[in-house]
């Protein structure tokens, strides 16, 4: 393999490790604001609380990972991908901005309003950031971001059909992780009533997701043919793989397994991003800039897969201990949430 | 033509808005989780149950700061796309890498700020500790990567060719440039001296308002005894920094001192506005500029008439005077720090006057300002490049239409996000002072939280 092509690999990895991780997060927020008001949404947004307090921070790194090496291995992509997607990629970064002062404050604010207002927007920004990024990876995979500083149409490289339907199937996998995690969330924290709450959920949005994917197969098909192909081809495998895992996810749920649910999902999850990845390989941005046409310098490549290499060896395990630690109950934000009183465990699902 | 001068003008005002706020935030993500470390190990060594309750506040201070600053700095992420793609299209694979060892401490810091803050109840107190370490030495490493990001671009190294695109990176050249040993110290320094100021002028505050317990003791002792510890040395760090510019980056260091005319015996002017003639107003010392240069009077100083208009950096009166007024209010911290430490080593008391606390009350402020200073004295200073001698600043910023809207918004999201800071900091702080003196409970052991019927967010 290529150095180039490696570095792609490890930028792949870091999008699948934000698809799953941040996407959940935002996931858990389009919850949080799905919940609604009062008092038969407190209890499903103190799991949410309760389940990503502690590891909210870390999942948002992958984020800044992502972009650090595609611009450092990938410089002309990422110039011609900022610059042309200057619009959604400015919302998206105020939905991050958003999303992590209404996070930050929703513990703090003490007042009951300031805490409803931080929420709010904490689910709002939750819903449309995964979208504008969702539009962002529309517009690449549609060949709409050509080479160059904003040489692209600044509007409707990311208003069209394909990226509208992958930004609204970005806000459904979120949310179909969270609720998959949730259910598990629910089982650690001995509330069987938001067990079965989130368990509908997941089987909903399940349902939902792959309906957008369908749809996004076809848009992929009007629209990016580049990439539809791959798919066909090289990627297929990924497809059916990623089709298995979500199905089986659905069988486990619906029988109320105690485990592999939250791997399956995230499986499926993963399996979608390679494929699309596969697919578009050799391309970077098609339909003309390909991953060595991209590269950086030779030893700019081999000092990303050193530092890469080192992450792995020291934060990993750092990630794994926070990880185990939170799942021990060691790591504690707030208190278990509520046990469902008799009469709200009816009211609640 | 128009609309990318515009374009400039709009994206120069979002860049240095949105870092000046991240600097701050970014300053206390590096130097407050030393301060709560301090606290930590003085109430682990001494078994003070205060101390260990300071840490455990200010392990909730270091929450909210890092998380707002972790989103402050991801649009700073974005901004290196969104406003300057041909620089990073052109350079990214040069400093990029430098971005992606910070990325690695950043995540350490993340991971392990989880842990120390959510750890109080569940880890043994030594295991709780030593969670901290990592949170601290990632900071610094975190700094270090990113301030020599900052360098680079002050003193590019390591890549040819220096026109065009570049086809070959010395990595170990980019990360050890000549400006990193100065500058990276120098920002270390700033963010323990500014974080300890900051800390120590709030507890002031309280101690002028008459409370003068033991936790506001401690409170205002430690940060403003690094803080002390810090300022002398930030004074030699940053001497040595100008007189290095003075020979890297001969322009920048003219502009600060408004030095028109290449010359000996050069007047250093303290304050005053800077003209086309030279300094009007302000103090003169003749020769002085001069002497701080080169330790001579007779050491000559180059003028800004070494290179044409157009590649002198603008505003050159603002410029002298944010330089200026970093070495005034530097000056001063250092008078203060010498007041402290002389009643200290006397009597092992802070000095018994109101004066004193007034005068640390405002430390805090005056550390910001001098903070900013130093940041608007290297990146304007460094105008009209952004890649200095190598790239203009005009030809890195996007072609994309509607910064000014976005920079608005920045103002405007900003400004809440600002202000929801430090009213949330604010509210925390009046709700500790509401917890009575005899329930300073011991952060560790046995279980002090609320039964599982409580909501959440009441315990953070």
């Amino acid at each position: 393999m290529t150095s180039a092509n490696a570095v792609a690999v490890v930028l792949v990895i870091g999008v699948t490790m934000y698809a799953i991780f941040g996407g959940a997060d935002f996931g858990a927020g389009f919850w949080s604001l799905l919940a609604g008001g009062g008092e038969s949404g407190r209890r499903p947004r103190e799991l949410i609380d309760w389940a990503i307090g502690p590891v909210w921070e870390a999942n948002h790194v992958w984020l800044i990972f992502v972009l650090v090496v595609l611009w450092t291995g990938f410089p002309s992509a990422f110039e011609a991908t900022f610059s042309t997607l200057f619009i959604p990629l400015s919302l998206a970064a105020f939905g991050i901005v958003l999303r992590g002062s209404g996070f930050a404050f929703q513990h703090t604010a003490r007042r009951a309003r300031g805490q409803a207002l931080a929420t709010a927007v904490f689910g709002a920004a939750s819903v449309l950031t995964p979208f504008f990024l969702g539009t962002v990876v529309g517009a690449i995979a549609g060949g709409r971001v050509p080479v160059g500083n904003a040489a692209g149409d600044a509007v409707t490289s990311w208003l069209n059909t394909l990226s509208i339907v992958t930004g609204a199937l970005f806000v459904a996998t979120g949310a179909y992780l969270a609720s998959v995690f949730l259910v598990s969330d629910a089982r650690r924290a001995g509330t069987p009533d938001l067990e079965r709450y989130f368990s509908d959920r997941a089987l909903v949005t399940a349902v939902v997701t792959g309906a957008l994917a369908a749809i996004g197969l076809t848009a992929l098909h009007a629209d990016a043919r580049t990439v539809f192909d791959g798919l066909e081809h090289d990627g297929l495998p990924l497809v059916i793989l990623s089709v298995v895992c979500g199905v089986a996810v659905l069988v486990l749920l619906r029988r109320g397994a105690r485990r592999g649910a939250r791997a399956l999902a995230a499986g499926a999850v993963a399996a979608v991003i390679w494929g699309w990845a596969v697919a578009q390989h050799p391309y970077l941005l098609p339909p003309s800039l390909t991953i060595s046409d991209a590269a950086a310098t030779n030893a700019t490549l081999i000092t990303v897969l050193i530092v890469f290499a080192v992450a792995v060896v020291f934060v990993l395990p750092s990630l794994g201990l926070l990880f185990t630690l939170v799942q021990r109950d060691l790591v504690r934000e707030t208190s278990q949430p509520a046990q469902a009183p008799a009469e709200e465990a009816g009211s609640a699902t | 033509m128009l609309t990318l001068a515009s374009n400039l003008t709009a994206a120069r005002s979002q860049m240095a808005f949105t870092l000046g706020f991240h600097i701050i935030l970014a300053s206390l993500g590096v130097a407050l989780p030393a301060m709560m470390l301090i606290a930590n190990y003085v109430g682990l060594r001494r078994d003070d149950a205060y101390a260990l309750k300071l840490a455990q506040r200010w392990s909730k201070a270091v929450a909210v700061t890092f998380a707002v600053g972790a989103v402050t700095g991801t649009v700073l992420s974005f901004e290196f796309g969104l406003l300057w793609p041909a620089f990073t299209g052109r350079f990214g694979e040069v400093f990029g890498v430098l971005f992606a060892i910070e990325g690695i401490f950043f995540f350490l810091e993340a991971i392990f700020i989880a842990i120390y803050i959510f750890g109080w109840k569940y880890l043994s107190p030594r295991l709780h500790f030593w969670s901290g370490v990592p949170v601290v030495i990632s900071g610094l490493g975190g700094a270090f990567a990113v301030v020599a990001v900052n360098s680079w671009m002050n003193q590019p190294q390591g890549f040819s060719p220096t026109s065009g695109d570049v086809t070959s990176v010395a990595p170990l050249k980019v990360i050890f440039n000549p400006a990193v040993p100065y500058e990276v110290p120098h920002m270390i320094l700033a963010a323990y001296l500014v974080t300890g100021f900051i800390v120590a002028s709030i507890y002031a505050v309280g101690m002028l308002r008459g409370r003068r317990d033991r936790i506001h003791r401690l409170g205002l002792l430690i940060p403003l005894t690094v803080a002390c510890i810090a300022t002398p040395i930030q004074f030699v760090v940053g001497d040595t920094a100008a007189r290095a510019i003075a020979k890297d980056q001969p322009v920048k260091f003219a502009a600060m001192e408004c030095v028109q005319q290449t010359s000996t015996d050069v007047t250093e002017y303290i304050f005053g506005r800077c003209t086309s003639d030279g300094v009007k107003g302000g103090i003169g010392i003749p020769g002085f500029d001069s002497f701080l240069v080169g330790f001579s009077t007779s050491t000559q100083v180059t003028g800004l008439d070494t290179v044409p208009p157009s590649d002198r950096p603008p505003s050159n009166t603002m410029l002298h005077w944010a330089f200026d007024t970093m070495v005034g209010i530097c000056t001063l911290l250092i008078a203060l720090g010498a007041w402290f430490g002389g009643v200290w080593w006397r009597r092992r008391d802070i000095p018994r006057t109101k004066w004193f606390l007034r005068a640390c009350a405002l430390s805090g402020a005056a550390a910001v300002v001098a903070l900013e200073c130093g940041w608007i004295v290297t990146e304007v200073g460094r105008q009209p490049w952004i890649v200095y001698n190598v790239m203009r600043t005009s030809d890195a910023v996007t072609q994309a239409d509607g910064i000014w809207i976005t920079f608005t918004l920045v103002l405007g999201i900003y400004a809440v996000l600002g202000t929801t800071l430090i009213v949330t900091l604010r509210a925390m702080s009046r709700r500790w002072r509401g917890e009575s003196a005899e329930d300073v409970d011991v952060p560790y052991g046995p279980e002090g939280e609320p039964p599982p019927t409580a909501l959440a967010g009441g315990s953070a």
